[in-house]
C-alpha cells in the first residue's frame, strides 16, 4: 500500500479540473486523521463544487464517513481522534481554534445513514434548528417549516398531521423529515451518509429526485455504498480505499474512464 | 426424550409454570387481605349460647376450629366484647358445651368511645340519676330520640377543644416565643414587651370562656344508658361516649350494607380512637401520601441529575464503573442503617443547626431537631435514589445516539441537546424510576421509626395555622399503622382485623400513586412513540 505522504498526479490533475471549472464550495487539503492509533484517512486533499453533488464511493472502512464527518467536525465528539490538514468551507478554516462549532453546523446540516426524527412532532422536528438559532416568533416558525417540507418533498403528505410524532412516519418519510429539518437553517453544504441505506428503491427513488431538485440552492456531499446511485445523481465522485482517496472525477468520466486500476476493479464488481 | 428437549415444549411449561407460582402467591396475599379485612366491617349477627352448666355466653362468632386432640369436636371463638365487664374481649367455647343458640333481636351493638364495643341488651334509660325508661324497646325509642343531640354536643366540645382553644394554644406559644426571642436579643424594649403581655392576658381571659363553655356542655351531658349484659352484668353508660348502636339480629342485607358502607367510611376518614384499635386512619393515609410525594419531589431531581452526570458528561472508564456498582449496592443497604444515618446527618446534624440558628427562642424543645416528616421524607429520598439512578440511566443509554448527533449536526450544544432531546425522550424512564420508588418509601417502615413516624400524632402537617405546611411536625404512616396495631397495642386480638384492613389500604394507596405514575408515563409514550415502547 501506498505511503501517507504519496499523492497520486491523476488525482491533483483531476481534482485541479474540478476546481477549474466550477466554484470551489469546500476545500479539502492533506487532511490525515487518526482514530487512536490507528489512521482513518491519509492525507486527502480535493475540492468540492458549489451547487454540485459530490458522492464518495468504496467498500466499507474505507474512511468515506469520517471524511465526510470532518466537514461538520461531528469526529469532535469521538474520544481520542486527532486531525491533520486543512478544510476550508466558504474561505474559512473549519479547524481554526477560533471558530465557534455551532456556527460551522449552521452552515453545513447533515443527514443521518439511519434517519433520526426527535421523538417530537413533526412540526417541533423540522422547527428545532430554526428554535435553536434564536427563531421564536410563530408564524416565522410556521412558514420555516412549510417551506421546509415543501422542498423535502413531504408537505403533501404530512401537512394535516404536522402534530402526530415523528416517528410515527415510514422510513422513507422519516428520512425526508430528516432532509426538511436539515435544511430548515438554511446551510450552505448539505452532508448526506449513505441517506438510502435504509429505504426501499421507491424511498430511495424519492430521495435522489429530491437531491437532484435540492442542487440548486445547497452543495451536496454524499457518502454511498450504491455505485448506480453515485452514478445517477453525482456530478462528482470521489473512490476512496483503505483511507486513501484514489481517485476523483466528473462522474460520468470516472465510471466509464477510470484511470487508476483500483477504480476499475472496483466499478467493475471485482473487489469491495 | 433429546427431541422432546429439544423442541422447547418443557421449557414452554417451566417459564409458564414459573410464572403460575408466582401469581398464585400474590393472588393468595391478596386474598387473604381481602378476606380478613372486608369482612371486618360487616356487621356480625350476635349469637346467645346456653351453656350445659346453665352460663349463657353472647358474642359474635369470628372463628371455628376443631378442639386439639379430640377429633370430630369442634369449638367456636366469641367477640364477647365488654373488655371492662369481662376483662377479655374473646372467649373460646368448645360446640359439644352449647345446649341452645339464639339470635334474639333485642341484642344491641354499642360502639363506644372508650373500652371497645359493648354487647347487649338495654335495661334503661337515666337521665341525671332518675329513670326515663324501661326495658328494651322504650330505652331504644328514647335513645334514638336523644343520640342525636349527645352526639351534637360531643362534635361541639370536640370543635371547641381542637378549633379554639387549639388557636388560643397556638396563639399563646407564638407570644410565649416573641417575648422569649425578645429576652434573647437582650434589647426587649419595654413598650413591645408590654404589649406581647397584654396580648397574653387577652388569649388567658379567651381561654376561660371556652373552658366555661365547655364546662357548660360536659353539664348538659346527663343521660346515660344501662345495658344488661351476660350473667347479670351491667354496665351504665353515658350518652356522651356511645357513638353508635345497631341490633344485627334484626337488620336485614340492606340495612347491613348501609352500616358497612358507614364503617368503612369511618375507617377511612375518621381519627383514631382507643389507641388506635377503632376509629379510622386518616391520618396514617394523610401522613404516608405527603411523605411519598414530599421524597418525590427531591428524589426525582436528586436521581435524575446524578444519572445525567453518569450517563452523559462523565468519562466512562473504571471509575464510572465504580460508583455505578456503588450505587445500585446502596439499594442493599438495610433501610434501617438509613434510618440512623437521617437520625446522625438530618435530625442532629441539620436539623439541630437549623434549631439553632433559626428557632433559637424554642430550645431546648427542638423544632426541626427532632423527628418530622421532612427528614423522614429526605431519609427516604436517600434509600430510593439509587432505584431512579439506575432506572434513568438504563434509559438514557437505550436513546440512540443518532438522536443526541442530529441535535449537534443542528448546531445545538451538549447543554441544548441534554434538554431538549435527551430529557423528553428519558422521561418514560425517570417515571418508571419514580413508579419504583413510591412503592418502595410507601412501605417502608423501618427507617421512619426513627426518623418522625409516631403512634399517635397531635395534628396533621397541614393545617391552618401560618405557615400552613409543618414539616418539622411528627406524623402518622400506614405501615407503622400496621406495626404499632398488630404489635404494640394493648389488644393485639381485638385489633388483628385493623392491621388486615390498614395493610389494604396501603396496597390500594401504592396501587393508585402506581397507576397515576403509570398513566403519566403512558401519555408521554404516545406523544413521543419512541422505539422503547
Amino acid at each position: 500500500m501506498a505511503g501517507p505522504i504519496r499523492i497520486s498526479p491523476s488525482l491533483s490533475v483531476a481534482a485541479r479540473a474540478a476546481s477549474v471549472l466550477e466554484a470551489p464550495m469546500v476545500e479539502i487539503e492533506r487532511v490525515s486523521l487518526w482514530y487512536g492509533a490507528k489512521q482513518a484517512l491519509r492525507d486527502i486533499s480535493m475540492t468540492v463544487a458549489k451547487h454540485r453533488i459530490t458522492a464518495y464511493i468504496g467498500p466499507s472502512g474505507c474512511g468515506k464517513t469520517t471524511l465526510l464527518r470532518c466537514l461538520n467536525r461531528m469526529n469532535d465528539l469521538v474520544d481520542g481522534v486527532r486531525i491533520e490538514g486543512q478544510i476550508r468551507i466558504g474561505g474559512t478554516d473549519i479547524y481554526d481554534p477560533k471558530l465557534d462549532v455551532t456556527e460551522l453546523r449552521k452552515r453545513v446540516g447533515m443527514v443521518f445513514q439511519k434517519s433520526n426524527p426527535f421523538p417530537k412532532s413533526i412540526f417541533e422536528n423540522v422547527a428545532y434548528g430554526p428554535r435553536i438559532l434564536g427563531v421564536r416568533s410563530r408564524a416565522d416558525l410556521t412558514a420555516i417549516v412549510e417551506r421546509s417540507l415543501r422542498r423535502a418533498a413531504l408537505w403533501d403528505e404530512v401537512k394535516d398531521q404536522l402534530d402526530d410524532s415523528g416517528l410515527g412516519l415510514s422510513g422513507g418519510q422519516q428520512q425526508r423529515l430528516c432532509i426538511a429539518r436539515a435544511i430548515a437553517v438554511e446551510p450552505d453544504v448539505l452532508l448526506m451518509d449513505e441517506p438510502c441505506s435504509a429505504l426501499d428503491p421507491i424511498a430511495t427513488g424519492r430521495i435522489e429526485e429530491l437531491m437532484v431538485e435540492l442542487k440548486a440552492s445547497y452543495t451536496i456531499v454524499i457518502v454511498t455504498h450504491n455505485m448506480q446511485q453515485a452514478a445517477r445523481v453525482s456530478d462528482y465522485t470521489g473512490f476512496m480505499l483503505l483511507g486513501e482517496l484514489i481517485e476523483v472525477a466528473a462522474t460520468k468520466e470516472l465510471f466509464t474512464t477510470p484511470r487508476d486500476p483500483r477504480t476499475e476493479a472496483y466499478i467493475t464488481g471485482r473487489f469491495g | 426424550m433429546r427431541s422432546l428437549w429439544r423442541s422447547g415444549e418443557p421449557f414452554v411449561w417451566l417459564t409458564g409454570g414459573a410464572l403460575a407460582v408466582a401469581l398464585l402467591l400474590v393472588a393468595g396475599l391478596v386474598a387473604l387481605i381481602l378476606w380478613n379485612s372486608l369482612g371486618f366491617f360487616w356487621p356480625k349477627s350476635v349469637l346467645r349460647a346456653t351453656l350445659r352448666d346453665g352460663a349463657v355466653v353472647t358474642g359474635q362468632v369470628v372463628e371455628r376450629e376443631p378442639v386439639p386432640g379430640k377429633l370430630g369436636e369442634y369449638r367456636i371463638k366469641l367477640k364477647v366484647a365488654n373488655r371492662d365487664l369481662y376483662g377479655a374481649d374473646f372467649r373460646w367455647v368448645d360446640e359439644r358445651e352449647i345446649v341452645r343458640r339464639a339470635e334474639p333481636p333485642e341484642l344491641a351493638v354499642i360502639e363506644r368511645t372508650e373500652w371497645g364495643v359493648l354487647i347487649g341488651t338495654l335495661g334503661e334509660l337515666r337521665d341525671g340519676g332518675r329513670v326515663v325508661a324501661t326495658g328494651p324497646g322504650p330505652s331504644w325509642t328514647e335513645l334514638t330520640r336523644r343520640l342525636p343531640e349527645a352526639a351534637r354536643i360531643r362534635r361541639e366540645i370536640r370543635d371547641i377543644e381542637k378549633g379554639e382553644i387549639g388557636r388560643i394554644n397556638h396563639a399563646q406559644e407564638q407570644i410565649r416565643l416573641q417575648l422569649r426571642r425578645l429576652a434573647l436579643r437582650g434589647a426587649g424594649s419595654d413598650p413591645e414587651v408590654t404589649a406581647l403581655e397584654r396580648r397574653l392576658v387577652a388569649e388567658r381571659e379567651r381561654y376561660r370562656v371556652q373552658e366555661t363553655r365547655l364546662a357548660e356542655l360536659r353539664q348538659r351531658q346527663t343521660a346515660s344508658v344501662v345495658v344488661v349484659a351476660d350473667a347479670g352484668k351491667e354496665k351504665d353508660l353515658p350518652l356522651a361516649q356511645v357513638v353508635r348502636v345497631y341490633f344485627p339480629n334484626a337488620m336485614g342485607l340492606l340495612g347491613k350494607t348501609g352500616l358497612y358502607a358507614a364503617r368503612v367510611w369511618e375507617f377511612v376518614a375518621d381519627d383514631p380512637r382507643e389507641s388506635n384499635t377503632e376509629g379510622g386512619v386518616f391520618p396514617a393515609i394523610f401522613g404516608t401520601v405527603m411523605m411519598v410525594m414530599i421524597m418525590s419531589l427531591v428524589v426525582t431531581p436528586l436521581g435524575v441529575l446524578a444519572a445525567f452526570y453518569l450517563r452523559e458528561y462523565a468519562r466512562q472508564g473504571p471509575f464510572v464503573s465504580a460508583v455505578r456498582i456503588g450505587v445500585n449496592n446502596l439499594a442493599g443497604v438495610p433501610s434501617i442503617v438509613f434510618g440512623v444515618f437521617g437520625v446522625g446527618f438530618f435530625i442532629y446534624g441539620v436539623g439541630g443547626s437549623v434549631d439553632r440558628l433559626f428557632f433559637p427562642e424554642a430550645l431546648p424543645t427542638p423544632t426541626f431537631g427532632t423527628g418530622g416528616i421532612l427528614w423522614a421524607s429526605l431519609t427516604l429520598a436517600l434509600l430510593t435514589v439509587p432505584v431512579v439512578i439506575v432506572a434513568t440511566e438504563e434509559g438514557l443509554a437505550a436513546i440512540p445516539g443518532g438522536m443526541r448527533e442530529a441535535s449537534l449536526a443542528l448546531s445545538a450544544t451538549k447543554f441544548e441537546t441534554t434538554v431538549k432531546v435527551v430529557l423528553p425522550a428519558v422521561m418514560p424512564s425517570i417515571l418508571t424510576g419514580l413508579i419504583l420508588a413510591m412503592a418502595r418509601a410507601a412501605g417502608e417502615v423501618a427507617p421512619l421509626m426513627i426518623t418522625g413516624v409516631v403512634k399517635l400524632a397531635p395534628a396533621l402537617p397541614v393545617d391552618g395555622f401560618w405557615p400552613f405546611l409543618h414539616l418539622d411536625r411528627k406524623f402518622m404512616h400506614l405501615g407503622f399503622h400496621i406495626y404499632d396495631v398488630g404489635f404494640q397495642s394493648p389488644n393485639v386480638d381485638a385489633a388483628r382485623p385493623m392491621v388486615f384492613a390498614t395493610t389494604l389500604l396501603l396496597l390500594a394507596i401504592v396501587l393508585l400513586l402506581n397507576l397515576t405514575a403509570i398513566s403519566l408515563r403512558n401519555r408521554l409514550r404516545r406523544k413521543y412513540a419512541t422505539s422503547a415502547v
